[in-house]
């Protein structure tokens, strides 16, 4: 199961990607396997503000819909329009083309996101 | 639930097929492998897929009079019904909601198998006793395996040859690998198939030997779930409940025409007085198909109302059809609105769905 070193993650299982006040978040590969064959990506509003913490994405498999939960606060600038027709592309390629939405950030980053290490024992710790 | 997750007899081989295991019905069941949910269920569609529904309860029924004991307990009709044949039915409440659907097959000998589903199965045995005190119903103690799709009759017949003649909705013994196995021309997926009873002692053997049979995957509880949705099979539980009776499931083929009004051994099963009303005078509400031209999947529970927000129905079985690739669904609608337009609620959506006739994908059963 991969868990790229660069990547900042949430409990919930999404990553964040920090480029200056830029955020890109997605769900890590480990969620993408619990999920399923995903159908369909309900995504966040342009513009829409969130705080870490909000569900602001619905991933839907064949069997049952997940909430996705935003690791950092601010306004969404960028969602991923590949999504609508091809929401499988989160499963395979939950890292670069499975992305889901970016924020700019409002503030800081929040002090419970995990590193990679951490978050590896995480999800050793939930088998 | 207080009772401990009851385990199948194939639990060890499903571990090491990869399978992720779900609480269903008391039992610790398969629902997906590492394929994947839409990977198992487009292979049965293609190929062929192996389902373990040992859960399923199986039941042996004998005793004095038997036909005649048990047509005072399920609206059937023995006279005409071969040996071997294998029909579907329903257990009914005295309010004619469905207690169970079930298959009921005549043997060889003198005796008759049912099969019931998994989480009826100890109120099923309770209501069967009740109504046929003189019959004695016993489970058999063995696994159930289905075997689905347009390989499944090339693949079991390599284990023997007789499988290739058995028409559908029949049964008879196969041999397989040395073990007798009571095996019908059926299934759950809308695919030719079968369900083969494997004795418990050799199911782990025979269930492998299959495996290894040719272009075959095994499939979970998830794809089953999709396959049978896209089939228009109810599910038990979710489109069809003690509260929903046949007439309002589409099911009236499940009750013998005999035993329908001016038929000649009509009545006299549990439920008659209401179901021959819905007859006579129509259902209020009916189970109809529906599909969305949105990609938004529409699920049970999710509500149905007409333009003006007038309730009309609730989703019973719902999910994006992976032969399809849109939506399709199953919802119980006041019978004066169906042929309105109508609109299903999901979150802050209301999408439009077209009322189709079941099933969403052409059966494909061996006639």
């Amino acid at each position: 199961m991969t868990v790229p070193s660069e990547l900042k993650y949430a409990k919930s299982h999404e990553w964040a990607k920090v480029n200056g006040n830029v955020v890109t978040v997605g769900i890590t590969e480990y969620a993408q396997t619990k999920l399923g064959d995903l159908v369909f990506a309900e995504l966040p509003v342009l513009g829409e503000v969130v705080q870490a913490g909000d569900s602001c994405t619905t991933l839907e498999s064949t069997k049952a819909a997940s909430d996705v939960y935003s690791p950092v606060a601010g306004k969404v600038i960028a969602v991923n329009d590949n999504l609508v027709g091809s929401p499988e592309l989160v499963n395979q390629a939950p890292y670069t083309d499975g992305w889901l939405f970016q924020v700019e950030l409002s503030g800081e980053l929040p002090e419970a996101l995990l590193s990679a290490e951490a978050y590896q024992k995480l999800i050793d710790s939930e088998g | 639930m207080t009772e401990p997750l009851k385990s199948i007899p194939l639990e060890s081989l499903h571990r090491e097929l990869g399978a992720r295991f779900s609480p269903f019905a008391g039992y610790q069941m398969p629902v997906q492998y590492p394929l994947g949910l839409k990977g198992e269920h487009l292979h049965t569609r293609s190929a062929a897929g192996l389902f373990d529904v040992s859960h399923m309860g199986q039941v042996l029924v004998t005793g004095p009079n038997l036909e005649e004991a048990l047509e005072q307990a399920l609206p059937i009709d023995f006279s005409g019904w071969r040996q071997g044949e294998q029909r579907y039915t329903v257990l009914l409440n005295d309010e004619g909601g469905i207690i169970d659907d079930l298959m009921v097959a005549r043997t060889f000998g003198d005796e008759l198998r049912l099969v019931v589903n998994a989480g009826n199965r100890e109120a099923d045995l309770a209501r069967l006793r009740e109504l046929c005190p003189t019959l004695s119903f016993e489970w058999i103690p063995a696994a159930l395996i289905a075997l689905q799709g347009p390989l499944a009759e090339s693949i079991l017949s390599q284990f023997d040859s007789q499988a290739a003649s058995l028409r559908f909705m029949h049964g008879q013994e196969l041999v397989l690998d040395g073990a007798t196995c009571w095996t019908t021309r059926s299934g759950y997926t809308g695919e030719d198939g079968y369900e083969i009873s494997i004795p418990i002692d050799a199911a782990d053997r025979v269930t492998r030997l299959l495996l290894k049979g040719g272009d075959v995957v095994p499939v979970g509880l998830g794809a089953r779930d999709t396959l049978r949705l896209e089939a228009g099979l109810p599910l038990h539980g979710n489109d069809i409940g003690p509260d929903v009776t046949p007439v309002e499931a589409g099911l009236v083929f499940a009750i013998a025409k005999s035993r329908r009004p001016q038929g000649s051994k009509a009545g006299g099963f549990p439920g008659n007085k209401v179901i021959t009303d819905q007859l006579v005078a129509g259902p209020a509400k009916r189970l109809v198909g529906f599909t969305s031209d949105s990609a938004v999947p529409i699920r049970h529970g999710a509500s149905i109302v007409t333009t003006d927000d007038q309730p009309a129905g609730v989703v019973t079985s719902g999910t994006v059809s992976p032969s399809l690739g849109y939506p399709v669904l199953m919802a119980l609608i006041e019978s004066p609105l169906i042929g309105q337009p109508l609109i299903a609620q999901v979150r802050q959506h209301r999408l439009p769905i077209n009322q189709v006739p079941l099933p969403f994908v052409p059966k494909r059963f061996k006639r």
